[in-house]
């Protein structure tokens, strides 16, 4: 799907536009507040919805080659998060549904979940 | 080539706008330097989660990678207070992150599992009092847990 679509779909603002949105497409999503869950979850390219709005944010997502977050709960980030998003090419997307309801629009149009690995008594 | 290419940056502490400059730093040389970008991830991993914990834990210090032919080193150093046991804090869950940090997104006990997981050989030197170095390495030609076969970075 591709981020216009994600857009429309969730009638969410764009804050933030990389290139054309059309342009961008996302197959995964990841959901979460907590940033090194991402990293060790979140699959790269994948879609990132989160209602945290720092710097951070972007940070983790520009780890690992997440192409657009989406804010959740209709919370805005602050203008300096903005401009780094600019700045290494990401979109920012605001939705003011809730992160259960965000989640489950997309899921329901077929935007997969990303893999969990088996963790029973992992070590390493 | 023969000699490593190495970049390495300082970090400040508690500086949470450009926590994660350094990271991106070094992912940018390593695809310069024609690293396949699953290992690029795997290294930008490691390198973030480092970089927090030295915003965040040890007042600052430097992050430094030495890339060869054969692989990563990525090293972490600091003169913060260190960590009195290890292997408690390599226990997904376990932090002593202020609430601060975790209202940010951090502080949930995964950062050196997470540099663990993402890691082929991973060591940690830490005296309390006086410091940590934390030393992560990545072959590019051993399993890479993103799905790719082996590789080799192209210096």
């Amino acid at each position: 799907m591709n981020l216009k679509t994600v857009a429309e779909l969730l009638g969410a603002d764009v804050l933030c536009i990389s290139g054309c949105l059309e342009e961008v497409e996302v197959d995964h999503a990841y959901a979460a507040d907590l940033m090194s869950d991402v990293l060790a979850f979140a699959c790269p390219g994948s879609l990132l919805l989160t209602g945290l709005t720092n710097v951070q944010i972007i940070r983790t997502a520009q780890m690992l080659d997440i192409p657009a977050v989406v804010f959740v709960r209709g919370k805005r980030p602050q203008e300096e998060v903005v401009k780094l998003a600019g700045q290494v090419g990401m979109s920012l997307l605001v939705s003011t549904k809730s992160m259960y309801e965000t989640c489950g629009l997309l899921y329901k149009t077929g935007v997969f979940p990303c893999d969990i690995p088996e963790r029973g008594g992992e070590s390493s | 080539m023969t000699d490593p290419y190495v970049v390495e940056f300082t970090v400040e502490g508690e500086d949470f706008l450009a926590a994660g400059e350094a990271s991106n730093n070094i992912k940018e040389t390593l695809k310069m330097l024609g690293v396949p970008s699953s290992i690029c991830r795997r290294a930008a991993v490691i390198t973030y989660e480092a970089e927090m914990n030295l915003v965040i834990h040890a007042r600052g210090g430097t992050l430094r990678a030495e890339i060869t032919h054969e692989r990563i080193e990525l090293t972490a150093r600091d003169e913060g207070p260190g960590i009195a046991d290890v292997n408690l804090a390599m226990r997904e869950g376990y932090s002593t992150a202020p609430d601060h940090v975790r209202e940010l997104g951090f502080g949930a006990g995964m950062g050196l599992p997470n540099i663990k997981r993402n890691a082929d050989t991973l060591h940690i030197n830490s005296v309390v009092g006086k410091g940590t170095e934390l030393r992560a390495v990545i072959h590019f030609d051993g399993e890479d847990s993103s799905g790719g076969g082996k590789r080799r970075a192209m210096l």
